[in-house]
């Protein structure tokens, strides 16, 4: 990623929570940048850190019991110095950010369109009239049909699809230049999804905003994102350009999500292979690679050595946190991608490594 | 291939009203208009609809947890629909039902093992403690869980342990017929595919019928031999898995098709990822 023009950098960001069972390690060094115009996915199952990352971005976990460290970059401001005075300038201005769930994150006596005036005038001298006319033009702009009487429901008036693009619209109520949407379709079916997210690209090319877009749904990201950062257990263990991570994927944590995903393409009646088991707990992370409990290719070594995320050989865009050699990944994914179940996969990629060696 | 559950011309209004205290009668809407449809034994059928599209309304009136406006629903062939008393409860251990969020359908106060005891208390079943405590160990087993969990609450579990707890109390009375509402739609999609893959085995080894209700079209293509599409109470489209995806007849299908994300992973990228189908058959019956 050109770094230079990232309007959103963070760097080796580590938070953890000083907790009564000890301390959890909820992001453990994790890394990425956001350009103008441009998407990231950080896709992770709960618990991966994916909304505590996200939320530090925005300075909303602060406190006593917070450890922070490293840095984030917002156009070469680090936020998480800055002021709270500075912070609440910034937050909804410069940076803003979706919720999965617009009811709970809307007013529930307050009318819409008085929540998103609100915004408004949160950032910008203007007066109420102006305020008012400002927010019709932002809820046309979501593409909220009738928006004039919309402006005055309220929340629980609104589908689901419709509230999420009223907090859309308040997000943007000052177009941001970094916009965080953490699973902002989750809650939603499938063809109500496909329109929100089709609402972002739109308006993060129209307003040239940097985006970044928390999932749990490698699918969310495949249509949306320019590159896509995979989290486990409080790290990125996958980072690359979106076609690249789908084209070749390197991390037998992110096979596992991609054989997980219900898709059209897989024959009628096709087994989803399942992960088994569950991420490890961030008060005792386990050792060595964080994910050798469930990795079906573990080998005596990667209990004991963690795995940094390093560039491949073959492309320094794509990294991945992996101890298994580039060419034996490679030769696992062939036969995933053509249906082997991991057993499968792993015997044929045994045979096929001894042959090598012959 | 018989009609296991059936219901014919169904419909189902509610009333619209406005007002708390002043109720106004200002019309009624139809959740579920003019429906006729059978599930056969032994099968998969999956239900697929937006929102609103009268899904679930559909699903419940099958079971008789709603009662429906007009039309007959039927069971093995005879007329149920206003089964009451004992006729009811003897309907209940054969069709059970998997909600979506099992958080809602749990008792918090409970242990796990005494929602699972659940209803073999209601039905008069396994009086004897000890064995009523063996069958909910061995139904926790059956789930993927531990007889330990029996003893824990539904707030210390994750929202896939929930789930599975939800699944042992439906097939706790060895039902015929389950029907199982988004039951992933609330879970991660890594917990969803050990979820979906749970019901499947399931479905094999008790040789349940299974109705799958669900707004994600990428769902049911894994899980069912029939598909039946609703928009706004009607059905729209019913065909087999197999004709449904590869020629949908209805536009709204298309539409609903359509807005299922595509993940360009396997389609032509690794060698042979086009191909994946019948490997990908062969190898998980060969797993079984």
């Amino acid at each position: 990623m050109s770094d230079a023009e990232a309007v959103l950098r963070v760097e080796d960001l580590r938070v953890a929570f000083d907790t009564r069972d000890g301390l959890l390690q909820a992001v453990d060094g994790v890394s990425f940048a956001v350009a103008r115009g441009r998407t990231l996915g950080i896709v992770g199952e709960s618990g991966s850190g994916k909304t505590v990352a996200a939320t530090t971005a925005m300075g909303l976990v602060r406190g006593a019991r917070v450890r922070t460290s490293g840095r984030v970059l917002l156009d070469g401001e680090d936020l998480l110095g800055a002021s709270p005075e500075r912070l609440r300038a910034l937050r909804g201005a410069t940076i803003a950010m979706v919720f999965q769930d617009p009811l709970s994150a809307l007013h529930p006596l307050l009318r819409v369109g008085a929540q998103i005036e609100e915004a408004v005038r949160a950032h910008r001298d203007v007066g109420r009239a102006a305020a008012r006319a400002r927010t019709l033009e932002l809820l046309e702009h979501v593409a909220i049909p009738d928006a004039r009487r919309r402006r005055d429901a309220y929340p629980h008036e609104l589908s689901g699809g419709m509230r999420q693009r009223a907090m859309i619209a308040m997000a943007l109520a000052n177009e941001p230049r970094v916009l965080i949407a953490d699973e902002p379709t989750t809650a939603l079916d499938v063809t109500v999804q496909a329109q929100i997210l089709a609402l972002l690209r739109r308006l993060r090319d129209e307003l040239g905003m940097a985006m970044v877009l928390i999932t749990h749904d490698l699918g969310v990201v495949a249509e949306t994102a320019d590159e896509v950062a995979v989290m486990y257990a409080g790290r990125i263990v996958e980072q690359a350009p979106a076609a690249e991570l789908f084209a070749a994927p390197q991390h037998p944590y992110t096979w596992g999500l991609l054989r997980s995903t219900p898709r059209l393409e897989a024959a009628v009646g096709a087994d989803l292979v399942a992960i088994p088991g569950r991420p490890p707990s961030l008060l005792q992370p386990p050792s060595g690679c964080r994910f050798h409990p469930r990795c079906p290719y573990v080998r005596e070594r990667h209990r004991e050595v963690d795995p940094a995320l390093e560039p491949l050989a073959a492309g320094p865009d794509h990294r991945v946190a992996c101890l298994l050699p580039e060419a034996e990944r490679q030769a696992l994914w062939a036969r995933l991608a053509a249906g082997a179940t991991p057993e499968q996969a792993r015997a044929a990629a045994a045979g096929g490594s001894e042959e090598a060696a012959r | 291939m018989t009609a296991l559950a059936a219901v014919e011309r169904l419909e189902k209004r509610y009333p619209l009203t406005r007002g708390v205290v002043l109720r106004r009668r200002l019309g009624e809407v139809s959740a579920v208009d003019d429906v006729s449809l059978a599930v056969e034994e032994g099968e998969s059928l999956g239900i697929v609809g937006e929102s609103g599209s009268g899904k679930t309304t559909l699903a419940r009136i099958l079971i008789n947890l709603v009662e429906p406006t007009s039309g007959v629903v039927r069971y093995r062939g005879e007329d149920v629909t206003h089964a009451r008393g004992a006729a009811l409860r003897a309907l209940r251990r054969e069709r059970q039902m998997v909600f979506q969020d099992p958080a809602d359908s749990l008792n918090p106060r409970r242990t796990v093992g005494a929602a699972i005891a659940e209803p073999f208390a209601i039905h008069g079943l396994l009086p004897e403690r000890s064995t009523r405590a063996r069958r909910v160990a061995e139904l926790l087993e059956q789930v993927g869980l531990e007889p330990a969990h029996a003893n824990r609450y539904p707030h210390e579990l994750s929202g896939g342990m929930r789930q599975r707890v939800g699944i042992a109390r439906a097939i706790a009375l060895g039902p015929r017929l389950l029907v199982a509402d988004e039951p992933v739609s609330a879970l991660d999609v890594s917990i969803q595919a050990q979820i979906l893959t749970l019901l499947r085995d399931l479905r094999r080894d008790l040789s349940l019928t299974l109705v799958l209700i669900a707004h994600d079209l990428a769902v049911v293509r894994h899980m069912c031999e029939r598909v039946a599409v609703m928009r706004a109470g009607r059905l729209v489209e019913l065909a087999t898995a197999e004709e449904l995806y590869r020629a949908p007849r209805e536009a709204y299908t298309r539409e609903l098709l359509a807005a299922v994300p595509r993940i360009p992973a396997f389609e032509g990228a690794a060698p042979g990822g086009r191909q994946s189908s019948p490997d990908s058959s062969s190898s998980s019956s060969s797993s079984t």
